[in-house]
């Protein structure tokens, strides 16, 4: 068996390339698509969040959450805690780190700061989501913004600034050129969508607030949102999309067996 | 005035307060050392470095992805807490975290779960305040080199700061400092060899 603390650099080397390579293999998500509506009887529960507000809300493992923006409002932001140890929650360097890749759509997870994943993408239409800027604060909008919303939610579930750490703006595409500079892609297209089906107990937060680089420093219609029952079948996509996905699943699935 | 220096050990953690005005001075002594930090007010530790704050504002400055001379970084209510005053290297990540045991699982194999990592020399570290894993959120990675390509790919590439070379910042408010010299050799973030550091605080 290899002594992981007493290789030489050429052996750690060559590890590290062969996980590269296996990452760049995999790099392409499925094709972005629209998505079939939601069967009414199998909804749960829905609502819509006006602009400028948030909710907080428990989603439970295997539940997931199809969020929708018929307007085209540029942003929504996310954190999101496991319910049962609310010390571990979204992780946005571990998120795009372990999966080597800044582009968050179809079949990519979202990982806790515990080598777990919390969430997965199971749908998506392409609109973009971004970990590297996040939401708004107030040095865009001074009331409402996505950070002081994240908060608010987070003080519904007895949490404090403590605990909400770099967060998600969904709907949001933020891209890097051979400079180094960050390119804000403007607001999606009107109808764009996510869903995100929890792969632990969650605290959930969603606040109808634009990202950060956003030039339209207010929402600009509702967000829409319906949970339903959605437990992973033999076949699921995000389960197995990666190596990295299938090992943090292992860590995961430990949780509940 | 040198009020403190130094020699922080290979895969060792380090924590210093600063009073503002007084700067701390990170010397990468043999080339290609990742150091990770992070930033807390030392009059309330719930205001702490946030990296999307420091790269929003960048950002809309017209400034890149990366931190360098210049680069204000920020806190979660946005005030300055430091700024990059002096640079050899010219390119520190904000974007992709500290190794921990348990992303080690994740991105190098189960096998890796009991190899060293920054996380556990935060925790080491964060304990010694009163400060816990809550505590614990996106941190600079002084020397580390990770590219966001324009298709989205993120890596840890080969390091580029040379051998001596040494990034320095100003406080701009009573900080608590804490280091991790980063133990990983499962990427090329320190060389596949993780070196010593030296720490210079002065005012």
């Amino acid at each position: 068996m290899l002594d992981l603390n007493n290789l030489t650099p050429d052996q750690y080397r060559a590890r590290y390339a062969a996980l590269q390579d296996a990452a760049r293999a995999r790099a392409a998500s499925p094709a972005a698509a629209a998505m079939a509506p939601l069967d009414p009887a199998a909804i749960l529960k829905s609502g819509s969040i006006p602009p400028g507000a948030y909710i907080n809300l428990r989603l439970p493992r295997w539940h997931a959450i199809r969020i929708t923006n018929p307007a085209g409002t540029p942003g929504a932001a996310l954190f999101i805690w496991n319910a049962d140890e609310p010390s571990e929650r979204f992780n946005a360097g571990d998120t795009v780190k372990l999966q080597w890749t800044t582009n968050l759509t179809t079949g990519r997870v979202l990982f806790s700061d515990m080598g777990r994943v919390l969430a997965a993408i199971t749908a998506d239409t392409g609109a973009g989501h971004d970990a590297i800027i996040g939401p708004s604060t107030p040095a865009q909008s001074p009331f409402p913004n996505g950070r002081d919303n994240l908060r608010l939610a987070a003080a519904k579930f007895g949490l404090s600034r403590r605990d909400v750490g770099p967060a998600i703006s969904l709907f949001t595409r933020i891209q890097t050129d051979e400079a180094g500079r960050f390119h804000h892609q403007g607001a999606p297209a009107p109808g764009a969508a996510v869903e995100l089906r929890a792969e632990q107990n969650l605290l959930l937060a969603l606040s109808n607030t634009p990202g950060a680089l956003s030039k339209v420093a207010n929402a600009t219609g509702p967000l829409d949102y319906a949970i339903i029952h959605a437990p992973p079948g033999e076949d699921d996509l995000c389960r197995r999309f990666t190596e990295e996905a299938m090992r943090g699943y292992d860590n995961t699935d430990a949780l509940f067996a | 005035m040198i009020i403190s220096d130094t020699h922080v050990p290979a895969r060792a953690p380090f924590s210093a307060t600063l009073k503002a005005g007084q700067t701390i001075r990170i010397i990468d002594l043999e080339s290609q050392q990742a150091v990770d930090a992070l930033f807390y007010n030392a009059a309330d530790t719930t205001e702490r470095y946030s990296a999307q704050d420091t790269l929003a504002a960048q950002a809309l400055a017209g400034g890149p992805y990366y931190l360098q001379t210049g680069s204000v970084l920020l806190s979660n209510e946005g005030r300055a807490m430091a700024t990059i005053i002096a640079d050899t290297c010219g390119f520190h990540d904000t974007n992709a975290g500290a190794c921990s045991c348990e992303s080690n699982t994740v991105r190098f194999g189960h096998e890796t779960r009991f190899m060293h990592s920054c996380r556990e020399n935060f925790l080491v570290e964060l304990g010694k305040y009163g400060l816990a894993k809550r505590d614990l959120v996106s941190n600079v990675n002084f020397f580390m080199n990770v590219p966001i390509r324009p298709n989205g790919e993120l890596t840890v590439d080969d390091g580029v700061s040379e051998p001596g070379g040494y990034v320095e910042l100003r406080a701009e408010m009573d900080l608590l400092v804490l280091i991790s010299n980063c133990p990983q050799v499962n990427n090329p973030c320190n060389g596949f060899n993780p070196t010593p550091i030296r720490i210079i605080i002065s005012q």
